[in-house]
């Protein structure tokens, strides 16, 4: 099925009252990595002491199980360092939650990817943030960038088609989208592309490395050339201004159909946000997930019509929503205004006038402490993981009502990338 | 991917038994439902209960047509349904089965 059947504001306008479970949930499993990347989302690093034991991991699944959440996406975090991972694996797709991870591959030999490629429930995103070791590994740290292809060329060699090959991207990787496309064919991979988010360390390393605003247009026209062939995690939907809107919902759908689960169990809006302003609940304090999803007042909120600010009055309004609530917040921006990358330039404008302000910082932060042996130089770039983009600051538009078979198709549909 | 098979629906056979496909799971929403095929890791978005009610009852009826009917699809609405239902084949996410 194809978007173009159905105008992907109508069902943009359902979403953003939000839904009985989420369609994308992400769920990060720990906080401890092998890396340091300088642009973590989730400042990861150190094992949380307090991080969800295996039986508790096991009442979360019960939980989506029971929610109809058709797959989760586990990321970190490197979740493949927790001892019990293949286990929590193997209980997911046993009781019907399809898991896709993300990795940076250093825990993906040859058995792990014979076992993936023999399920139809696994999927896997191989990150890599540079086509070249030089670039990536500034962003991932050293040997980082020959981990990942391994890894990737294990999933090729098991017979795994169509495995992702996930790409935050950046002002210095930007030049490489063939060279990553290139690359993703090679090993038979789908490509996926995500923004970089100023979330976690990567608040640190943001303004050095997001995309120029030369750049974000050649970035939309290499997208929209390639259509659904590149998978983007509906992250860059703050680009739409420039033309027709991507494949993908095209909204933020945070805490709506869209939230995180974090090593401790806290819930947050989206993955691109950890810090207590984004918090709805524990799942430990406020009795499970499911009722954290239904009951919290954050989520409630956020599912309310939300006033779009000065970007209403924009042409583009309808097309970017005013962009990333995640983008702005770390960027010290007001969330109803426009977002830092507005294709428009407000959002350079918005941020040349915060003064001295200083951003929010992410919280809580579990980097390593001294660096890391081995780790990424933080020096000259940053990076991220994936991103994905939420806020849909919705039009105060009423819910649309039933949609009639004959004025429009009944259905429509897309491949979904969630945002990690 | 698909809108591949005919936009109108050309070549859907609405007179032959069809089933979900037993990789998709629907999970039913207000306004409709959403349909994940474990397969092809697609979601597709059914928008109307009505559509959910026909996808359901296509195991249990001896024809597309039959399921539609069953649902309550008014006659003339049948060649939205058709398209819907063309597509969701088109997807994989419905296939034919043998005669009941």
């Amino acid at each position: 099925m194809t978007m173009t059947e159905a105008p992907p504001g109508r069902l943009a306008d359902q979403f953003q009252f939000g839904l009985d479970a989420p369609i994308c949930l992400t769920w990060e499993l720990t906080y401890a990595c092998n890396l340091a990347c300088v642009h973590c989302l989730s400042s990861s690093g150190r094992r949380d002491p307090g991080e969800l034991s295996t039986d508790e991991c096991r009442a979360v699944i019960d939980e989506l199980e029971a929610m109809q959440v058709f797959y989760v996406n586990i990321g970190g975090g490197e979740p493949t360092v927790r001892p019990d991972f293949w286990e929590l694996v193997d209980y997911a797709t046993g009781h019907h939650v399809g898991v896709k991870f993300s990795t940076n591959g250093v825990k993906l030999g040859p058995a792990e990817a014979a076992r993936l490629a023999g399920s139809d429930y696994l999927d896997v995103q191989v990150s890599l943030d540079g086509a070249t070791a030089e670039v990536n590994d500034a962003v991932r740290g050293p040997g980082s960038y020959d981990t990942a292809i391994r890894a990737m060329a294990h999933l090729a060699e098991a017979g795994f088609r169509g495995f992702k090959l996930s790409v935050v991207v950046t002002r210095h990787n930007l030049t490489q989208l063939d060279a990553f496309e290139a690359l993703a064919d090679r090993y038979g991979a789908q490509l996926r592309l995500t923004r970089l988010r100023p979330s976690g360390r990567g608040a640190d390393v943001w303004d050095e490395l997001h995309p120029t605003a030369e750049q974000q247009r050649l970035l939309y026209d290499w997208l929209a050339a390639r259509g659904e062939r590149v998978l983007t995690g509906d992250s860059f939907f703050h680009l739409a201004g420039y033309g027709e809107p991507l494949p993908g919902l095209n909204l933020c759908g945070a805490g709506r159909v869209v939230c995180l689960i974090d090593p401790v169990g806290d819930v947050y809006a989206c993955p691109f946000a950890i810090h207590r302003a984004f918090l709805a609940g524990n799942l430990r304090r406020d009795g499970g997930f499911a009722s954290v999803w239904r009951d919290s007042e954050l989520f409630a909120d956020l599912r309310r019509p939300q006033t779009g600010g000065a970007c209403t009055r924009c042409q583009f309004f309808d097309a970017c929503r005013g962009g990333c609530m995640a983008a702005k917040f770390f960027t010290g921006l007001p969330l109803d205004g426009p977002d830092p990358e507005c294709v428009r330039g407000f959002g350079e404008a918005a941020l040349a006038a915060r003064g001295d302000a200083t951003p929010p910082r992410p919280s809580p932060d579990h980097s390593h402490r001294h660096g890391r042996g081995g780790g990424p130089v933080p020096v000259t770039i940053g990076r991220r993981p994936p991103a994905q983009s939420l806020i849909d600051r919705g039009t105060p538009s009423g819910f649309p009502g039933p949609l009639r078979a004959c004025d429009q198709s009944p259905l429509a549909g897309f491949q979904p990338s969630c945002p990690s | 991917m698909p809108p591949s098979a005919a936009p109108d629906g050309a070549g859907f056979d609405l007179d032959r038994p069809w089933a979900v496909h037993p990789q998709v799971a629907l999970r039913p929403e207000r306004f409709g439902a959403l349909a994940y095929h474990f397969g092809t890791r697609r979601l597709s978005f059914l928008k109307s209960r009505t559509l959910l009610a026909v996808v359901e009852g296509l195991a249990s009826h001896p024809s597309g047509r039959a399921a539609c009917v069953a649902a309550g699809v008014r006659d003339a609405d049948l060649p939205a349904y058709r398209r819907a239902l063309a597509t969701l084949a088109a997807s994989g996410l419905i296939r034919q089965r043998s005669r009941p």
